[in-house]
């Protein structure tokens, strides 16, 4: 691989990288004139859609085609709503962008209001980034007061107000219908699609929802055009793949030696990253598993680590998806009971409540792993999890979001990957139960109490 | 209890509060969806939303105090009695606890003497489990008030509690 030129990380290692004076110095808001000079909105919608460019926030939806969804000649008000709840354990690119490069997020946040005809846009930031939000925010000043942001923007037509709204500690906003309802007040329990928020969304009006990536890539998609941006990543491999073009942020965490957001080509692999860009496993040891794409996406063994990190790879080997593309790397010393028990209060924890599937299930599968954790496990139980994992969820059709989708990877890919460790871990540590076949006591019963 | 607050005599909303939630209305086109951004300014001011408070917003956005407090529960962040002048979430997410995060967190709450989502007696740090912060290249993390706190250990959990109890006592009441 030729070394890659960083293209959304071109900038954050310069002094003041978060001030408009070095974004314009870098060439930045370019684009932004470019569009308001001498491109229509559909334009500019046909660009991104022929550039090929997908959703960085996790479910990898042709962003041009989301924004072709808006219902035509609409009288408006059209809402924009950036994504930046980034809670998926181990993601962090968005942080990075917004900390230190606010400006592209802001440029790609005003060219998609330009050609979605968006008038206000909500930027929904997690209440765990302060430095995000007031950077966000002092980028936001500076814009009004070069009137890059208000009415008449740069002596064009075109109107906008961004605002920033601040999340409560709560994974479930940054599912697009429960970010809206969170936007508007009220408990962020996610809407059953359709609508979808194209057509009905923030305030009853068509509303679009993208990830601060996504719109980051918009800038230099109509900066450089849609060869160069296809030039980079993976083209379609398939009839139900549109491809995986572009720069990517590739977050790679956990038992690596240098953790961190790194830049590559889409498409890189796993190992590639581990290796490469994490500067391989900590303290010599071995990788025994790692996590593709924030914990949603499920689990890939050492074996599966060469699948290539787009939006068609982690799906060839039984996981959910590419996700938010933040890796976790696992040493051999690392016991599947202890991830899988992690994962699973983590989505008891954040689930919403609203679909009973979902609430039970999670909550449910949390007790089943604290108990098997405390050594009182049965093999049975790693059928019921099973039986979860393969019942809740938008897959299965029994839930309204896809959180529960993602608390049922994790559990699916490590009992069926690692089925073999948990039965190891469970007779040893429960010798005298672990065939037990009756209803067993919760461990809350017994007086060990979980957290 | 509610409508017992909305009835006496000293607002919980300072006219202050007021006017910071009230300037949030021209963002939005409802009222409604000044809450979370109101909650979060008394929050802010109070460390606390004190159901007197409820009614209160409830009035400025012209919602039942129902609606704000349905709102406000779903939200485990926000509390009815004052948190510590500084607020601590340590993260017990995958990243963090693969380096050690689940015994930072215990080191804490021992040194600290109280449980997760618990404040100190000196009422200057309550200390909180967080879910991934989104800090994980610096794992294991700590985020206490505007200040994260990186690559802890077990090692440096006393002088970590040294840190947030001066951070508290620069914090304004
Ligand atoms: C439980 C859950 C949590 C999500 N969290 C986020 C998030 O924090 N940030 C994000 O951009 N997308 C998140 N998504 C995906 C969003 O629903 C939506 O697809 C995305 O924001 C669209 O933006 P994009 O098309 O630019 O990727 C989440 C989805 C689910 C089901
Ligand atoms: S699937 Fe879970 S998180 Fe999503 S709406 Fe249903 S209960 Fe809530
Ligand atoms: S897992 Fe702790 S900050 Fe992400």
């Amino acid at each position: 691989m030729p070394d890659f030129e960083p293209v959304l990380l071109a900038n954050v290692n310069k002094p003041d990288s978060h001030t408009l004076s070095v974004y314009e110095a870098g060439g930045g808001y370019s684009a932004l004139r470019k569009v308001l000079k001498g491109m229509s909105p559909t334009e500019v919608i046909d660009q991104v859609k022929a550039a090929g460019l997908r959703g960085r926030g996790g479910a990898g939806f042709p962003t041009g085609v989301k924004w072709g969804f808006l219902p035509p000649n609409h009288p408006g008000p059209i809402y924009m709503c950036i994504n930046a709840d980034e809670s998926e354990p181990a993601t962090f690119n968005n942080r990075i962008l917004m900390e230190q490069d606010p400006h592209q997020v802001l440029e790609g946040t005003m060219i998609a209001c330009y050609a979605t005809k968006a008038t206000t846009a909500y930027i929904y930031v997690r209440y765990e980034y302060p430095t995000a939000y007031k950077r966000l925010q002092m980028a936001i000043d500076e814009c009004y007061a070069k009137n890059m942001l208000g009415n008449k923007i740069l002596g064009s037509d075109f109107n906008l107000n961004i605002y920033l709204h601040r999340g409560a500690a709560a994974y479930i906003c940054g599912e697009e219908t429960g970010l809206i309802e969170s936007l508007e007040g009220k408990r962020a329990w996610p809407r059953i699609k359709p609508p979808f928020p194209a057509v009905e969304g923030a305030f009853r009006k068509p509303t679009v929802v993208n990830n601060p990536e996504t719109v980051a890539n918009v800038p230099h998609i109509i900066n450089r055009g849609v060869d160069w941006y296809k030039s980079i990543g993976v083209p379609s491999t398939g009839p139900r793949d549109p491809g995986s073009y572009g720069p990517k942020l590739y977050c790679v965490s956990g038992h690596v030696n240098k953790p961190g957001c790194y830049e590559a080509p889409m498409g890189i692999t796993c190992r590639e990253l581990i290796e490469n860009q994490g500067g391989g496993v900590w303290k010599g040891r071995k990788v025994k598993m790692a996590v593709p794409g924030g914990i949603s996406m499920g689990l890939l063994t050492e074996k599966e680590l060469d699948i290539k990190l787009d939006f068609a790879g982690p799906g060839t080997v039984g996981c959910l998806g590419l996700g938010t593309a933040a890796v976790t790397v696992m040493d051999e010393t690392v016991s599947i009971v202890d991830y899988l028990h992690n994962c699973c209060r983590f989505f008891a924890h954040e689930s919403c409540g609203q679909c009973t599937p979902c609430r039970e299930g999670t909550s449910w599968s949390e007790r089943i792993m604290h108990r098997i954790k405390a050594g009182k496990g049965r093999f049975k139980d790693l059928d019921i999890l099973l039986n979860i994992s393969e019942s809740i969820g938008i897959m299965p059709g029994t839930t309204i979001c896809g959180l529960a989708d993602g608390a049922a990877w994790p559990m699916k890919n490590a009992v069926k990957k690692f089925r073999g460790e948990f039965e190891d871990y469970i007779r040893r540590t429960n010798p005298a139960g672990f065939m037990e076949e009756h209803a067993v006591e919760a461990l809350e019963l017994v007086g060990i109490a979980g957290h | 209890m509610a409508t017992a607050a909305a009835t006496s005599k000293t607002p919980v909303l300072t006219p202050e509060i007021r006017k910071e939630i009230e300037a949030y209305l021209p963002r939005y086109p409802t009222k409604q969806a000044v809450t979370l951004p109101a909650l979060h300014i008394v929050n802010d001011h109070l460390r606390c939303v004190p159901m007197g408070a409820i009614p209160e917003i409830a009035e400025i956005l012209e919602l039942s105090p129902a609606q704000v407090y349905d709102t406000l529960t779903f939200y485990g962040f926000f509390k009815h009695t004052p948190c510590g002048k500084v607020r601590a979430w340590v993260c017990r997410s995958i990243s963090c606890a693969l380096r050690g995060g689940e015994e930072v967190l215990s080191a804490m709450s021992d040194k600290l003497g109280v449980r997760p989502g618990e404040t100190t007696e000196d009422g200057r740090v309550t200390l909180e489990f967080g879910e991934c912060l989104g800090v994980c290249d610096f794992a294991p993390a700590m985020l206490a008030g505007d200040e994260v706190y990186k690559n802890m250990s077990v090692d440096q959990v006393s002088h970590v509690v040294s840190q947030l109890q001066s951070q508290a006592d620069r914090a304004a009441d």
